[in-house]
Order: C-alpha cells, then structure tokens, then sequence
C-alpha cells in the first residue's frame, strides 16, 4: 500500500529530480543516452568481456545521479499535509529526522517476529564459535541444512535459514528460497542480455563503470570481483523483465522516444530498458554474491531476484513496512524509546543518528560489514522475508557503541566513532538489543 | 453476482461538537454524513463501498420503509466498524473499503436512508471523511436458461454404420489422433513463459534525452 501523499509529493517529484541530473549529464557531455555500437567497437566489447576491468576509461566528466545522502534530505522532507504538526514541542513532535507517522514495530512486537534469534534458540553466528563444541548445536544444524536441500523444500529452507546458513550449504539454500535453479532457458536468456550490451552503449553504463571503480575496487573484500560486477550490472540494465517489478514499487521507470520522433507513442521506450537508474553504491548489492556464486548467468539470476524482493525498497519511497521510510523510522524509535539519553545527546550537539545509519541501511550493510557477518544477515532477511532487520541492526549497533558516543561533541567526532563497523559480530548484537536489554 | 449502482445524495458533513465550534480548541471528532436515494424506491442494500480518509471507526444506521401506518425508525445496522487498527498511524487511512449486507446487524431489505457516524479520537489528523461512497444494490438475476432438448434428453446409442471398404477402422484412426494430442498438450504444458523482452523499437535505440512527462 502506497499513501497518495508519498506518491505524488515523494516519490514523483524525487523522481523528476533524478530525470532532471540526467538529462543535464548528457548535455553536458553531449553524450546521448544511447547509441547503437559500430561493429569494430562491438568486437572489441566482446573479446575483453571477461576483463573488462582492465579499461580505464575516462570517468572524470561522470558523476552519479544522485548518492544516499541526497535521497535522505528528501525522505526527511516528506509531509502529509493531514498531519497536524503543531509549532509548539507536544507528544505530538517528532524529534528524529523522519515526519511521517507509519506504524513501526517495537520490541515487543520485534521479539515476537524474530523469535528464532532469542537467546535460547542456538544461531550461526554465536554458537559455532571455537568455544561452543560443534556437538551441541553445530553439526546438528548442518545435518538439517543437507536434508533440507536434498528435499527441496524452499518454505523448510526459509525457516531454517533464520538460524543462519552454514557457509558450504549457503549458494544452495539461496537459490531454493529465491526460486532460482539454472535452465538452460536461463542460461540463453543471460547470453542475449549479453547481446544487447554489446550492440548497445548506454550512458547508464559509464554510471555503472564508475560506481564499480569508486565503491567496490577499492574495497579490500571485492576488488577481486571487479570483472563480475561489469557483467552482471551491464546486462541488468538491459533486462526488461525487471519492469515487472514496478507493478508493486511506487516508482516509475524513466521514459524516453527514439531519436527524432518526440511524442510519437509507438516509439516510446524505457530507459534503461530496465527502468532503474543506479545510484552510487549500487554495485555493492551485487559484489558480496560474488562469494557465493562463480557462474555469471547464476549469479546474474541471484541478484536480480534479491533486487526485485527487497533491494529495490531501499531506494524507493512507500509506506511498505520493508521500505526504507518504515525502516528509518522503525530506527529511530527504537534508539529514541531504548536509549533516550543517547539520543538526546546526539541530537544536542547536531548528530541526528539518522544521518550517520542511513548509508548502512540503503546498502543493506554491504561494505560495511566484514564480508562472514554480512551474509549471515542476509540469511536473515531471506529467512524473514524483511528487511526490518536492518533498523534494528543499526540501534543494536548505537547501543553497543552508546559508551563512546555519549562522549562526543561533534557530528564529525560521532561518525568517526561509528566509522568502522568491520570487526563487530551481527548476531551478538541483535540477540542482546532484542533480548538481553533490560528496558 | 451482479451489482447495480444506486444513484445517491451525500449530505455535507456535520460536526458534532461539545460546545462552541468556533472558540474551543480541538477538533471535533465525530461526523455524521447523511444519504438520501431521491428518485429511488425503498431498495435492498447489498454493498456500501467507499474510500477511506483518515477516519477511524464508522458507525452505520439505516431507516427502513415498514408498514405504512408506522413510522420509518432508525436502526443501527453497523457498529464500531474499525478501519484504522492505530488511529495515531498512517495504517488503513487511505484504503478502499467494501462493506456487504451480511456484514449488517439487521435487514436491509427496505432502505430510505442512511447516516454514517464517522469517528477520529486520535488528535493528530486535521480532517477525516470518507470519500467515493457509492452504494449498490442487488442487480437483476441472469434469466433462467432452457436446455436444447438433445442435451436434457440424449438419445439412446445407435449401432455404427457399416465400415465403408477401403477405409481404415474409424476407432483405431481416433485413439491415434488422441494420441498425437496428448503429444502436443505435453508440449505445450512444457512451454516456457520466459519472454526474450526487446527493449528497442526495430532494432534501434538511439535515444538523446528523457521525457518528463
């Protein structure tokens, strides 16, 4: 369900923003946004596709459309022009970023959803750690896993994977939950995104190009996977089957017409031709299934299921409970019932927390996270079916570093402190936030 | 089942307020909405649907047309009907809502009017109403079909006529053909829905700019 308020104010006019940073890109650049490919350039393509890191083009004209700090200022602006929200401080006053009244979970509720990761339910992620004795839980689990997959039950597999994935059953339990098992169908269908790529060069492409080069190249993690990405988010682009997605997003893909018949409606295209510009950081929704899958065709069918169940409502604007409007204000919440004096500290010295968790939450945590804590949280949200657990994740996160914060003075000096996420456990700290805090 | 529209009249809104509108502070949180069926006769009320707008409980009374000598009362025939399950929050503020005569506490077999008796307690909304109402009543059933009469009284079984020399054994000649359909029905089942999407228009996709609109 999608308000008609967020519609029209929201997600129409940050859409008309994002045609607006586009348009003027290409004419800037004189670049049009696409152009059929000469057959040298197009043999060329093809004979480096498995390297196409090894270009350097010149990216320096580009810039991303837009970043998530942009997309924050206009999620903070939202209103509902039926909300009363009066100029005097009253319990009606919203004192963190976002003003729109969704109807959030609280712990209660949040304890009731993620039962299986309470404290007497063993996890992957906890309990086969070296100290815990792989008889008491471990080997158990990774017996259940097997027989799991060799039953082919994807309902089965997504209540087991809320206990975590052991990482050699992980690539299987994935594609049972997400549906995916490579036909050759499939594999045909990945070969003629291919195609289109190569006869075809968009202006999405050098955006591609240079998201790859600025986020996952210089992370320590996936620089290795580099030559993937391009082939995985090149062919994205291309798929109109991911059009469909759009029947239940509130966003609407860009339109465009064939050169020289403006209007014409008989040469009205989307474009991309799949209807989603990236964003910076938006290969980092790929680059951690590079762990899992080596196959390009699988691993293309992987991430484009993940983007059409749940990546997709990070970016756009809903009042869907996984949308990332309920998640910044599910986060909210519960810093500001949970941890009250940290969040009045914060916002005293001009460091709403929400301007430092909105980045881990639009990428799902990707590249924030060591790579291990990454995928058993992803376990989770496949096993759940929501992305809530990125909210929660992230007050787990202020909790276990409110000692610090409570010192700071600055915004400067809170995002230093919250600056480097790669050494903490996930699962620890979302079973202690749910289940081991005395409120 | 089919449904047919009855044309309405929504009164405008009233308040119902303690005290005076214009100096007390808060909003009122009751409204009552009035619908009167001018050039309709007393009908059988099948469907109410409506688009909800921040309201929280409906209420509904209905007058019905009685006898002639007693007087048309007023019934209520829905109470506390929830709509929003938190009033302070956003959830089922702006759904649409069907609301069906076997949902109804009494009969609404002979209806003259109604009033919905909308309630908003949360003070966090400036206005609430429902907008969209329309009210439907049964429509005319599909008239009764008579059957041909080869199909309500088939005829008993003839003997085959005598095989024409030359030609093969009509019911070999049809297990085989039945055969070769259940060979494409397979086929077909088979089939893939999965679409090749073309993207460009004749094979080009030069584009310059996006549309706005």
């Amino acid at each position: 369900m999608t308000l008609t308020v967020l519609r029209s104010t929201g997600q129409g006019s940050w859409e008309k923003r994002i045609l607006k940073s586009l348009n003027s890109m290409c004419t800037e650049l004189s670049i049009p946004l696409a152009r059929k490919r000469p057959v040298g350039e197009q043999k060329e393509l093809l004979s480096k596709w498995n390297e196409m890191g090894t270009d350097e083009p010149d990216l320096s004209l580009f810039r991303p459309v837009y970043a998530p700090k942009d997309f924050l200022e206009v999620l903070i602006n939202l209103r509902n022009p039926n909300y009363e929200n009066g100029d005097s401080l009253s319990f009606r006053t919203h004192l963190g970023l976002i003003q729109v009244p969704l109807k959030v979970k609280d712990i209660p509720e949040l304890k009731e959803f993620f039962v299986e990761l309470g404290l007497t339910t063993g996890q992957l992620g906890i309990d086969d750690s070296t100290q815990v004795p792989p008889e008491l839980f471990e080997n158990e689990h990774v017996r259940i896993g097997q027989k799991v997959l060799a039953e082919q039950d994807g309902a089965a597999a997504q209540q087991y994977i809320r206990q975590g994935s052991p990482t050699a059953l992980r690539a299987d339990l994935w594609a049972l939950i997400l549906n995916i098992s490579s036909q050759p169908e499939d594999i045909l269908y990945y070969e003629q995104l291919k195609t289109n790529v190569i006869q075809h060069d968009l202006l999405v492409d050098s955006l591609i190009y240079k998201d790859v080069k600025l986020t996952a190249s210089n992370d320590d993690y996936y620089f290795v996977f580099e030559d993937y990405l391009y082939q995985v988010l090149l062919c994205f682009s291309r798929d109109t089957s991911v059009l469909g997605h759009f029947a239940y997003n509130s966003a609407s893909p860009p339109k465009s017409y064939i050169r020289g018949k403006l209007g014409l409606e008989e040469y009205a295209v989307f474009y991309p031709p799949n209807g989603v510009i990236p964003f910076h950081g938006f290969s980092m929704y790929v680059a951690p299934l590079c762990f899992l899958y080596h196959e390009p065709s699988k691993l293309y069918q992987i991430f484009r299921e993940m983007y059409v169940r749940f990546f997709f409502r990070l970016h756009s604007i809903s009042s869907h409970p996984s949308g990332i409007v309920s998640l910044c204000l599910l986060f909210e919440t519960l810093l500001q019932t949970y941890l009250p004096q940290l969040f009045y500290h914060l916002r005293e010295i001009g460091a709403q927390p929400l301007r430092i968790s909105f980045k881990w939450m639009v990428r799902a945590f990707s590249g924030y996270l060591a790579t291990d804590q990454l995928l058993l949280l992803w376990d989770r949200i496949l096993g759940y079916n929501s992305l809530e657990i990125l909210a929660v994740l992230a007050a787990a996160v202020f909790a276990f570093r409110a000692v610090n914060l409570m010192e700071v003075t600055s915004l400067a000096a809170a995002e230093a402190v919250l600056a480097d996420l790669s050494t903490l456990k996930v699962m620890p700290l979302l079973q202690i936030f749910l289940f081991a805090t005395v409120t | 089942m089919s449904r047919v529209s009855v044309p309405c009249h929504v009164k405008g809104t009233v308040a119902l307020q303690v005290g005076d509108v214009r100096t007390s502070q808060g909003r009122p949180g009751v409204l009552v909405i009035d619908v009167t069926f001018p050039s309709v006769a007393p009908f059988e009320l099948q469907e109410i649907m409506f688009k909800n707008y921040y309201t929280a409980f409906l209420s509904i009374r209905v007058r019905q047309h009685s006898s002639p000598h007693t007087p048309a009362k007023w019934v209520t025939c829905l109470r506390d009907y929830c709509l929003m399950p938190d009033p302070h929050s956003e959830e089922g503020a702006q759904e649409y809502v069907s609301l069906f005569k076997h949902q109804m506490l009494c009969d609404m077999a002979r209806v003259l009017e109604l009033r919905l008796i909308l309630r908003q307690p949360s003070p966090l909304w400036v206005s609430f109403t429902v907008e969209e109402l329309q009210i439907y009543q049964q429509g005319p059933k599909s008239p009764s079909m008579t059957f041909p009469k080869w199909l309500s009284h088939p005829v008993p079984c003839e003997q085959p006529p005598p095989l024409i020399e030359g030609l093969p054994d009509p019911s070999r000649v049809s297990s085989e053909v039945q055969q070769m359909w259940a060979l494409t029905e397979m086929i077909r089942a088979s089939h893939t829905s999965t679409r090749i999407g073309r993207f460009d228009v004749d094979g080009c996709y030069d584009l310059n700019l996006l549309s706005y609109t």
